[in-house]
């Protein structure tokens, strides 16, 4: 917050009196504002700022089992720089980001202009039956899937066994896409809402106008409606490249039943979490975690930075 | 403009806050160990004077444990010692409890004076010196003699006594005796008939296995190399640790169910998921391979199968042999922080050794017994439950008990030791490959964590 504001007062053109301070007015204000954003920066730093900064200091120390604790430097960062299974778990998340993403914002998108030109029956009891897998805990709706995705009792294998084909190894080599699919299914009711809410928002002229042209629906939804609601499928894109990177309820969970196919490394935070809590080694742990919230800000700012380009130049 | 509290971005940020802060917990004040006691040697005895003063004065103590009412071993205790009052506290089980136990040790405040240890790992609380000897209290001179020679040397180390047994996994055999008989199969007494076994009733009823080998099990595996005479694991505790899964007794386990897993001869599912425990009702598993623990649960799990199971031995590699390992089981043990120790470890002895809370432990919350005495006690071995066909169950798994090999240790991090094996033997079990490789990546998996934490490794 500035408090070098400039006296009003102040005839333009004329030099600046010599500052004795804002107004008494002025100072009252400022006084109140910090008063209200005090619970908040409270918490913030209790919350966020304090354990953040104690994570980065324990990075750069080592603690064994025997021979206690020392200062490492930036040791552990080297070390998990060239740890296979750090950056395997990394390439893999990434790949989920490569092949998820689009589909669950793809399918999120088109429900969202299906939903908004009205040719759907039904609009309301659609739009919440694809809102509803979002209300079910992550949790929760994993154990639902790896139920179905059981290989002797699952719905699907027995299916399979019925018709006399293989069962699909839901479980085992298409792990991977189960996981994709549970989290499709969780979050494409959440990601169509965010998308619908901001097409609601567009001013009816604009396809008014695109209609008097003589456009057809298809011609509106992709040159008035996406360009409109750029800012909000942005928005969905970033959180969903963290939120991939941060994958972290699916693995651990389904890993009970596919032990050997999720190892403790299968994702970076299941990796930090594993190495944080099995192998009681925290100074590494807190370092990888560093390395993986660096991955994230510099993607996020990636994307971020290509989207402005390209409304820039469009 | 947009509420953020619910995106699943600030949920897992949330989590990741949680997980933060409860790592945070985990490394607090580290370095600082605040060893009250200690595991000196030097236990001075207890004179019968202390000890009597001692449980006449008004004190509370604080006993973390995860078995089920656990209450009633308690009020007997507090029947007895009316000036002692006790506050049971179950802080998770296993691993979620360590966890527990070693953050509020950090701290430095916290800790429960008496604490339910499994015996795998009281080596890992022996590094910080977080064990109370007991070998000087009252009552504990002539423990010795009560326990079985295995289950006493998994408590004690040179003169000093670290725990006190609860309940103990010796191994055995379970098995359908209907699903056996249907396929014309023995059951086996050896591992050479467990494997022809396992082929002609594979043969015999091709969507299900005469057992399951899951990749998840490191305790069940290890148990197998107990039984084999293996000594895989050893800690002198100080610094020095040696691995060796690759000698000849751990190897020829190894060896041998590699040869039944590649021929898909045994199932290779987890366990204790939802998908095993429909196997072994369906009668998916015609064996489980399980600890004295096995009976009980299995009666919970697989209700319908009632009358059909029967127990044996485990199978040998030299026919005749007796020899078995042990799988599962408990201690308590008396945290070094305590202010009361006295009492906290007659309320450790108390609860496992005096006849009344013992038998109760044993026939009313089928804890396995590790007490001589109850092993003995024809109230406990006579027991014919009907799941079982009125065979007496208990008598199969008190004989294990006498043959369980006596000299096997631990590794001071047995966590890390399980979850590698999970890592690197589950891919190979899972996919029927090569096991034996798996098996020395595993040892130098182990040997790597060993060194990195700053033991010398044999």
């Amino acid at each position: 917050m500035t408090t070098s504001v400039r006296t009003a007062a102040a005839p333009a053109g004329s030099p600046a009196p010599r500052r004795r301070g804002a107004s008494p007015a002025l100072r009252r204000q400022h006084r109140a504002a910090y008063l209200l954003v005090l619970p908040f920066m409270v918490v913030f730093t209790a919350m966020l700022v304090v354990p953040l900064g104690y994570a980065a200091y324990l990075s750069l120390y080592r603690e064994q089992l025997i021979g206690g604790v020392s200062f490492v430097g930036v040791q552990n960062y080297v070390d998990a720089l060239s740890d296979p299974a750090f950056l395997s778990g990394l390439v893999r998340v990434a790949l989920f980001l490569v092949v998820q993403v689009p589909i669950m914002l793809g399918v999120a998108l088109v429900i969202a202009l299906l939903l908004d030109s009205g040719v759907l029956y039904a609009q309301r009891f659609i739009r919440l039956a694809v809102f509803l897998p979002y209300a079910v805990p992550g949790v929760v709706a994993t154990l639902m899937w790896g139920y179905l995705y059981g290989p002797d009792f699952g719905p699907f294998a027995q299916m399979a066994t019925g018709l006399g084909l293989p069962k699909p190894p839901f479980l085992s080599s298409w792990m991977l896409g189960s996981i994709m699919n549970i989290v499709t299914w969780s979050f494409v009711g959440y990601n169509m809402i965010i998308m619908f809410a901001a097409l609601r928002g567009i001013p009816t002229e604009l396809y008014e106008a695109a209609r008097v042209d003589g456009a057809s629906e298809l011609r509106i939804a992709w040159s008035v409606k996406i360009p409109a609601i750029r800012s909000a499928i942005l928005l969905t894109l970033i959180f969903s490249v963290i939120g991939s990177f941060q994958l972290f309820n699916e693995p651990q969970l389904l890993r009970t039943l596919a032990p050997s196919v999720i190892d403790t490394a299968y994702t970076p935070n299941l990796y930090a979490y594993n190495l944080a809590f099995t192998n009681q080694n925290v100074n590494y742990s807190a370092a990888v975690a560093f390395l993986l919230a660096l991955v994230i800000a510099v993607l996020s700012y990636v994307v971020q930075l290509s989207a402005q380009r390209k409304e820039r130049r469009s | 403009m947009f509420e953020i509290a619910s995106t699943p971005l600030s949920r897992r940020a949330a989590l990741a806050g949680l997980f933060g802060v409860s790592a945070l917990g985990l490394a607090a004040c580290a370095g600082s160990n605040s060893g009250g006691g200690g595991n000196g040697a030097s236990a001075t005895p207890v004179s019968s004077d202390d000890f009597a003063k001692a449980m006449d004065t008004d004190t509370e103590l604080t006993f973390w444990t995860w078995v089920p009412d656990i209450q009633k071993e308690v009020d007997l205790f507090q029947a007895k010692y009316p000036k002692v009052k006790v506050k049971v506290v179950n802080a998770g089980q296993g691993l979620d409890q360590y966890t527990a136990l070693r953050t509020a040790l950090k701290a430095g405040k916290g800790a429960p004076d008496v604490c339910q240890i499994e015996y795998q790992y009281i080596s890992s609380f022996l590094i910080g010196k977080n064990l109370l000897d007991l070998s000087g209290m009252n009552g504990f001179g002539d423990l010795e003699s009560q326990y079985p020679e295995w289950v006493w040397n998994q408590v004690a180390r040179d003169a000093a006594v670290y725990a006190v047994p609860q309940d103990t996994g010796p191994m055995g055999m379970l098995y359908r005796d209907d699903l056996l008989k249907a396929a014309g199969v023995q059951a086996p007494t050896t591992w050479d008939e467990f494997a022809t076994a396992a082929q002609t009733y594979r043969t015999a009823s091709t969507n299900s296995y005469l057992t399951d080998l899951p990749p998840n099990q490191a305790g069940q595996m290890i148990g197998f190399m107990w039984a084999n005479g293996a000594k895989p694991f050893a800690y002198d505790g100080d610094k020095t640790v040696t691995v060796d899964l690759t000698g000849t007794e751990a190897k020829q386990v190894v060896e041998f169910w590699q040869g039944l897993v590649q021929k898909d001869l045994v199932a290779v599912d987890p366990d204790f998921t939802d998908q095993w425990y429909q196997g072994l009702s369906a009668g998916t598993y015609a064996s489980w391979l399980t600890a004295a623990w096995g009976p009980v649960f299995l009666q919970g799990t697989a209700k319908n199968t009632s009358g059909n199971w029967r127990a044996a031995q485990l199978p040998q590699f030299t026919a005749g042999g007796k020899a078995t390992g042990n799988w599962g089981g408990s201690t308590d043990a008396v945290i070094s922080t305590t202010k009361n120790p006295v009492a906290a470890a007659e309320l450790a002895r108390w609860i496992n050794v005096e006849r009344e809370p013992a038998m109760k432990l044993a026939t009313e919350q089928f804890l396995f017994p590790p007490l001589n005495s109850v092993l003995q006690d024809s109230s406990f071995v006579g027991q014919t439950p009907e799941f079982y066909g009125g065979q007496k169950v208990n008598e199969v798994f008190v004989e294990a008990s006498q043959n369980v090999n006596t000299d096997f240790e631990w590794l001071p991090f047995m966590d890390t030791v399980y979850s590698s094996y999970t890592d690197v033997m589950g891919p190979a079990i899972t996919n029927r490959g090569d096991m034996v490789g798996a098996l020395a990546q595993w040892e130098t998996k182990i040997k790597d964590f060993a060194t990195s934490q700053g033991f010398t490794v044999k």
